[in-house]
């Protein structure tokens, strides 16, 4: 086990190292001038602006520097927040990020279990096809709108009730959280239902099952231990990939809830090419990504006893 | 994504037609206080460094220059109590109360030390060229000589003496300007590389301070009790809970009755306002949007018959009141905004643009004279450099159909993003451009020096002597009258050489509680600013 640990975090390593150099280079292929504003620049303003930010140097300089403080843990200053430093940005709002992001998770993952065993257990019937068509809805439909409607929805409530009951937008309470992780997890939910129908319906016809009811068990305690036990390994599979997704994807949502995630800094950089945070950003997520799947890899070994790393002795 | 937004749009207004008339709160009487939301978490609320919109509105409530505004947009005291304005310099007598938010006074030496590092290479500010009217400064900012030959002293603690290398006659302007703010250098220097991060990491002299700063999140000013003014300062907060850049939740907000002003409204928002018949304002944010032609020799453009065949079929009011549809913006005719003073009046009414008349004809006519300046049997396609966005696209596909239609001219639209159209424009890899320009202090030269030939935001290179004179005389001069006429001249050979095509005066379009009064509105040194504003006391309920 350690020794499995030990090898994907060195590739872990790796990859990020790649993760991070891609970046590197594809943001200075990237067409633009970081230090472009809209008024012009006079020369000399210019030359201090670029000595100020390393820019002045040779690029294979600047990537060496890049990679030696990025080792030290130092990702640097905001080239459009001139005092902030980008590890600073980073530990303020990526917790925000994390919260919103987990709740949203879990309603997917609950979201999506529940749904998904429904819809296998009443296959082809009614409640079936309800569930699949707003499945379909949910992954067609793009984010902004179901943030857009669920702020309307808020509002709508609100007038109708004559007080707030509860915010439009804005963080700081539980209250807050509950539109945009609805939102936010909407989509993965309407995944992982149709990935937990599919794996249900696949269960549903296995040998075990057949013996299971022939040895008479009540089909409570086949559909509990039996079915939803193995089907919902696909769903832990995913689940990794998908806090990281939910967490970086939250753009839309953080912009229109008002929400200090670290999402709008993420998307902001890349349009503002403000370099270092473009950098810092997408190696930390990148390093985030790696991470999740790890623990989801360990995870895996204790839901199902076969596939525990490090004991196959094959 | 196109039927998305339709669909989108669709929905809400469904979904509003179901509203109530909105509550509108946002204010509260007792407290003096006020929400708003931003639209950006303040970037740099250093003022020897910063250069956007939000932070100067944040630090136009959170400091003062040697002058300031008051609410008719007139100059007036601020740390300074008296001036006087020279050919060769200037001096400022600094009022005895002013004082910053720790208790100390401030002195004459906190705008020598502010000043210096406006013009500090290491400090790399984007507006040191806004103080080259100063003895010294552009030499000190390419780094040729040190700080202390900057053309500014403190002759005592409370008179400042100020070197200027010529005439400038907007200099009192722009000492209202938030670049040219005090700083306390034993502060500054204490806070190193925090200095203004964080609410302890800056000195306010402003009539309010800041007292809360979440990052991203929220930002809080209170009435500052040290403040010299503050008896005629009546609101005691201004608070903003929310930072978001999307108008649609700003206007929900507003809708909800948690804020009192929904700012800066897009098309969408601006519907459903309207729809819930919401008592819309508009104010002109200085911002001018005009197509500008690029002269260098390669160009097809540098062909005056051209570019005047362009000028002569486009029809600004359809473009403004048609196609943008945005109930603030004006159709523009020259390159100065209609709000920009003059001798006496507004300028555009002491001097008035001349109209070109649409005519078809003569644009025709006009094409072929362009085809021989350029000696070419076809005229070759034509680039339009443009932006990405929703709405600048509505306006390039218009001007590339007119142009099509009316002159049989082929318009190529490059939509670029913002960053890679400034690096085009830069360049000039373009032959037209949609191009905007708003002002960096009050007077006409900040919109009249623009196609000067040595400005670099002159990216079409238009390239006049007789231009250029009247730059000159502008800059130097101290008569009002003959800058005026120097101003007229200028808008004269804009329309004469065909140097851009003026389309449009921007207006931000808003929604407002109408308890609130007293907001000014201006287009330079930080909008919206609430300073002089007041609740009115809620009717008594029946």
């Amino acid at each position: 086990m350690t020794q499995f640990i030990f090898k994907r975090l060195l590739s872990g390593l790796i990859t990020i190292w790649f993760i991070a150099t891609a970046t590197f280079v594809a943001m200075h292929v990237v067409p633009g001038d970081p230090l472009a504003n809209a008024k012009a620049m006079k020369p000399e303003i210019r030359k201090n602006l670029e000595a100020r930010y390393g820019l002045d140097k040779p690029i294979t300089q600047q990537y060496v520097i890049y990679i030696g403080n990025m080792l030290q843990g130092d990702f640097g200053i905001s080239f459009t927040q001139k005092n902030r430093r980008v590890n600073d940005i980073i530990r303020e709002h990526f917790p925000i990020s994390a919260v919103l992001g987990v709740l949203a998770l879990l309603i997917a993952a609950i979201g999506g279990i529940v749904w998904g065993a429904i819809t296998a257990v009443y296959r082809d019937r009614w409640p079936d096809s309800v569930i699949m068509f707003l499945v379909v809805v949910s992954v067609s439909v793009p984010s902004f709108v179901f943030a857009m409607l669920g702020q309307l929805g808020i509002l709508n409530l609100n007038q109708w009730w004559g007080s707030s009951l509860l915010p439009v937008a804005g963080w700081g309470t539980f209250q807050h959280m509950l539109m945009p992780a609805l939102v936010l997890g909407l989509g993965t939910m309407a995944y992982l239902t149709r990935l937990m129908r599919s794996s249900m319906l696949e269960v549903t016809s296995a040998d075990y099952i057949r013996t299971a009811r022939a040895k008479g068990l009540s089909p409570l305690r086949i559909f509990f231990k039996h079915q939803l036990r193995n089907a919902i390994l696909p769903v832990v599979t995913v689940l990794g990939p998908a806090i990281a997704a939910i967490t970086t994807g939250g753009f839309v949502v953080e912009l229109v809830f008002a929400i200090p995630g670290l999402g709008r800094y993420f998307v902001q950089a890349v349009q503002q090419l403000d370099y270092t945070v473009i950098m810092g950003t997408t190696v930390f997520y990148g390093a985030f990504l790696v991470l999740m799947v790890l623990v989801v890899d360990i995870l895996y070994g204790f839901i199902d006893p076969r596939i525990r790393v490090g004991k196959s002795g094959a | 994504m196109k039927i998305a937004q339709v669909l989108s749009v669709l929905l809400m207004v469904w979904l509003l037609s179901a509203c109530e008339p909105a509550k509108v709160q946002g204010v509260d009487y007792d407290k003096r206080s006020i929400s708003i939301a931003l639209t950006q978490e303040p970037p740099d609320l250093n003022t020897t460094s910063s250069t956007d919109s939000v932070s100067f509105m944040v630090l136009t409530h959170v400091m003062e220059g040697l002058l300031s505004y008051d609410r008719d947009n007139n100059l007036v005291g601020g740390v300074a109590e008296r001036w006087e304005l020279r050919e060769d310099g200037a001096t400022f007598w600094l009022r005895e109360d002013a004082r910053w938010s720790n208790g100390k006074p401030v002195t004459a030496h906190d705008f020598v030390f502010a000043w210096r590092k406006v013009v500090d290479p290491a400090n790399a500010s984007e507006y040191a060229f806004i103080l080259y009217p100063i003895t010294n400064a552009q030499a000190i900012n390419e780094g040729e000589l040190p700080l202390s030959e900057l053309g500014v002293r403190a002759i005592d603690d409370h008179t400042l003496e100020v070197d200027l290398f010529q005439p400038c006659p907007y200099f009192l302007g722009l000492t209202a300007f938030g670049v040219l703010n005090p700083v306390n250098q034993e502060f500054y220097e204490s806070r190193g590389e925090r200095y203004a991060a964080d609410v302890e990491d800056l000195l306010y002299n402003g009539p309010f301070k800041l007292t809360s700063w979440i990052h991203g999140a929220s930002l809080r000013m209170d009435k500052n009790p040290e403040y010299w003014d503050r008896d005629n300062v009546w609101l005691e907060i201004i608070d903003a809970p929310y930072i978001t850049e999307d108008s649609n939740a700003r206007l929900n907000l507003y809708r909800d009755g948690m804020i009192a002003m929904a700012n800066g409204m897009n098309e969408q928002a601006l519907l459903g306002a309207m729809q819930e018949r919401m008592q819309i304002k508009t104010f002109m944010d200085g911002a001018i949007f005009f197509i500008e032609f690029n002269q260098r020799d390669e160009r097809a453009t540098r062909s005056k018959y051209l570019r005047k065949a362009i000028q002569t079929v486009l029809n600004t009011e359809d473009l403004v009141y048609k196609v943008i549809g945005n109930p603030g913006s004006f159709p523009a005719r020259t390159i100065f905004p209609r709000w920009m003073k003059g001798v006496d009046d507004d300028f555009v009414r002491e001097f008035p643009p001349e109209r070109v008349p649409v005519d078809l004809d003569l644009g025709r006519k006009y094409i072929e004279l362009a085809k021989q300046e350029l000696g070419v049997e076809q005229l070759p396609p034509i680039t339009l450099l443009a932006d990405d966005s929703q709405g600048g696209s509505k306006v390039s596909e218009y001007l590339q159909a007119v142009m099509k239609q009316r002159l049989g001219l082929d318009v190529r639209v490059d939509a670029q993003i913002f960053k890679q159209r400034l690096a085009k424009m830069t360049s000039g890899d373009f032959d037209m451009v949609i191009s905007g320009w708003g002002p960096d202090y009050n007077d006409l030269l900040t919109y009249g020096d623009l196609f000067y030939s040595k400005n670099l935001n002159n990216r079409g290179r238009y390239a006049s002597e007789e231009y250029d004179h009247w730059v000159a005389v502008a800059q130097r001069s101290l008569q009002r009258e003959e800058r005026a006429q120097a101003f007229a001249q200028m808008q004269r050979l804009i329309v004469e050489d065909a140097v851009i095509v003026p389309l449009y005066e921007r207006g931000v379009v808003y929604v407002q509680n109408p308890r609130l009064h007293g907001v000014v509105r201006r287009p330079i040194g930080g909008d919206p600013n609430f300073r002089f504003a007041r609740i009115a006391a809620p009717e008594a309920t029946p």
